[in-house]
């Protein structure tokens, strides 16, 4: 057999039917579900007198509008309210498990997945959300699907999908101190832009990501889609299978053995070919804050904003302009510079527990600048939570000023009541720095738990490498 | 879905590269529980002032571009979201083509599913457009998928290229699921040359499905 690539292998085991030209009928193995894309997917299950084919491999949460606050608190947003109340009415309908906001279980779907051991090596994921890439950490195909998609998978727990062409990024070298999975992919996506991935399903491989942590890995993953591709994926090996050991939804005992067997056949055959490839040097890297309203608007943070001129593609340099604008910066002035207003540490790029523990070591003694109105953590899952409450994160958090929250996609997306002031400038570990994404008007920097919390303490944006700080 | 075979219309021009669908429809907007009505939210906020007021600068609120069906674009248009409000916005405002160099994949999938033709032309053609566009008020376009050309009335003619199953899922206004369920039997058939690995489908230990009350 022709060497196959991690994406090949496991799109060829979960083809039911395929004729040339068409696309191919692909069996899901996991369908992830929240509030906010799926209200209407089970309106055309029921209008066309459809059941959910496999509810035991379909599971809901409640994420994208959850109350960070006092969730025993009535929900004041009648929309979300309805949403929430579809749900719960939609999984006891049709017997999905629905973690609802007070499970100890919830959280942002992204984080629960891989937490609960629901995400696992050859799966092929999807979920109505554009970040279901990140479960490609583990060596699955996951991917984001609208909810006319959302509705086929719950007839039929196939999808109609065209097969995208394979694509590996290899990051070689050693990570700097300071340097996080986080600047890794901020810089790959300035490097190779938001729309290099069209078409794609994006394999990351080479010594610096091999050497990073599961969670560093999701966050990587997560953001493929901001790179324009359809997917992401890292090869499972010995730090898939220690993470997913013992969670909930991994198999025991003899039938571990047998899994992490198969698992090990999925890595990329040597001699696979790729449709494009992308090297890059992590050693080369250097702590990344976006300036622009696209991820690709992103330089070190010791650099400067660009002048829009300094584009060679005259769409991009009106891009850039109206992203200054709107940004409210000018040309050359330094990012270290520049102050901020809001700080968010959450959402499903970077809210676990590495994340917030990296954050903490930070921000521990010290306090957050007075000039920072709101700093905000998010933790990303109540599993999460617990576990930074159990090692006293919390209190070092709050001891420095910031508010502690409970788990949900908050300030990334403000679905709920956490949004982001117009005018109001942000240093977020999110993942879009659209205009408006966290709140009309709102300007987004995108930045790595260090560098928010750092930001945070210092009212502007620092380089962390400059702080007397333990970093890996 | 409705069928689209033949399509005239006035052309609108959106001159951005890298629209997302943040834009499209805003997240407040996405937490409704039904299809219909997005028309109005489309490009909320380009779109509007305070107060719902419609921006004269927008390019969609020019009287010239009233009630144009065919949306001109720039490269990686809809990137982001996944969220399907975004194409169900874009036909309920009255597009049912939109043409662009290139389109991201979500939205590409998202909007062929929802009966809009998406076009993918060389950047030199649909600069091309946009001049003629901009240039000529009233400026209109032929689009007919079964030949698979764009055409005006001064005579330009381009071909497009698209995969013979969007074609037909829109020329016959197909639904998904019923070409999907008359597989069925293959359905079932893989599901039970998957049970040896059973091993992979491990029964939960310990996690809370219930509605305990807060802790």
């Amino acid at each position: 057999m022709a060497p196959r690539t991690l994406y090949e292998k496991i799109w060829e085991s979960h083809v039911v039917h395929e004729e040339p030209g068409q696309p191919a009928l692909l069996y899901i193995d996991r369908h992830y579900i929240h509030e906010g894309t799926s209200p209407q997917a089970f309106a055309g299950l029921r209008a066309a007198g459809r059941r959910v084919r496999r509810p035991d491999l379909t599971f809901a949460v409640m994420d994208h509008s959850v109350p960070t606050r006092n969730r025993e608190l009535a929900i004041v947003d009648d929309n979300a309210r309805s949403q929430f109340e579809a749900l719960a009415r939609n999984c006891a309908e049709f017997g999905v498990r629905l973690f609802d906001m007070f499970s100890r279980n919830q959280g942002i779907v992204h984080i629960i997945g891989p937490e609960l051991g629901l995400t696992q090596p050859g799966l092929t994921i999807v979920c109505g959300d554009s970040h279901t890439s990140t479960h490609g950490a583990f060596g699955a195909l996951a991917f984001g699907i609208g909810t006319s998609a959302v509705e086929h998978v719950l007839a039929t727990q196939c999808l109609l999908e065209f097969r995208s062409q394979p694509m590996l990024i290899r990051v070689r070298g050693r990570r700097p101190r300071g340097v996080t999975a986080k600047d890794i992919i901020l810089s790959i996506i300035g490097t190779i832009g938001v729309s290099a991935g069209v078409g794609h399903v994006i394999e990351y491989a080479g010594e610096a990501i091999e050497g990073l942590s599961m969670e560093g890995r999701m966050t990587i993953c997560n953001m493929s889609i901001e790179a324009g591709a359809r997917a992401g994926m890292v090869a499972p090996d010995e730090k898939t299978f220690a993470y997913l050991e013992g969670r909930p939804f991994v198999p025991r005992g003899k039938d571990f053995q047998l899994a992490v067997d198969y698992w090990k056949t999925l890595a990329t055959d040597p001699g696979a070919s790729y449709n494009k490839v992308y090297e890059l040097d992590a050693s080369r890297m250097a702590p990344q804050v976006t300036w622009g309203t696209t991820p690709g608007m992103v330089c070190d943070v010791t650099g400067r904003v660009p002048d829009p001129a300094s584009f060679a593609d005259p769409q991009q340099q009106k891009a850039v302009q109206r992203a200054l604008e709107y940004m409210g910066l000018k040309p050359g002035t330094a990012i270290m510079d520049i102050p901020v207003d809001y700080v968010f540490i959450g959402s499903c790029t970077n809210s676990r527990i590495e994340d917030l523990r990296a954050a903490a070591q930070v921000v521990a003694g010290r306090r957050v600048a007075p000039n920072v109105k709101l700093a905000l953590v998010v933790p990303g899952s109540r599993q999460v939570k617990a576990q930074a409450e159990r090692e006293g994160l919390d209190r070092i958090f709050t001891k420095a000023g910031f508010e502690w929250r409970d788990a949900g996609c908050s300030m990334c997306i403000g679905m709920n009541e956490d949004v982001l002031p117009a005018g109001m400038r942000c240093a977020s570990t999110s993942n879009r720095n659209f205009e408006g994404r966290q709140g009309k008007g709102g300007r987004t920097h995108l930045v790595s738990p260090i560098t928010a919390a750092a930001t945070a303490i210092a009212g502007h944006f620092v380089d962390v490498r400059e702080l007397d700080v333990d970093l890996e | 879905m409705e069928p689209f075979v033949r399509h005239t219309g006035l052309v609108a021009p959106m001159d951005r590269v890298d629209v997302d669908t943040d834009q499209m429809v805003p997240k407040q907007f996405c937490k409704l529980l039904t299809r219909e009505g997005y028309g109005r939210i489309l490009f909320y906020d380009w779109r509007y002032l305070p107060g719902e007021v419609p921006n004269p600068e927008f390019v969609l609120n020019q009287p010239r571009y009233q009630g144009a069906s065919i949306l001109l674009a720039r490269r990686n248009f809809g990137c982001g979201s996944s969220r399907e409000h975004a194409a169900w916005a874009v036909r309920d405002y009255g597009f049912r083509v939109v043409i662009a160099p290139s389109f991201a994949d979500i939205f590409y999938a998202n909007a062929f599913r929802n009966g809009i033709l998406c076009i993918t032309l060389s950047e030199e053609q649909v600069e091309e457009l946009f001049r003629r566009t901009e240039r000529q008020p009233g400026y209109r376009l032929h689009v007919d998928l079964p030949e698979q050309t764009v055409a005006d009335d001064a005579g330009l003619l381009y071909r497009f290229e698209l995969d013979s199953f969007r074609k037909q899922a829109l020329l016959k206004g197909l639904d998904e699921i019923g070409l999907t369920l008359e597989h069925e039997a293959e359905i079932a058939a893989y599901e039970q040359a998957r049970r040896p690995s059973a091993q992979l489908y491990a029964e939960p230990g310990e996690v809370d499905f219930s509605l305990p009350a807060a802790s």
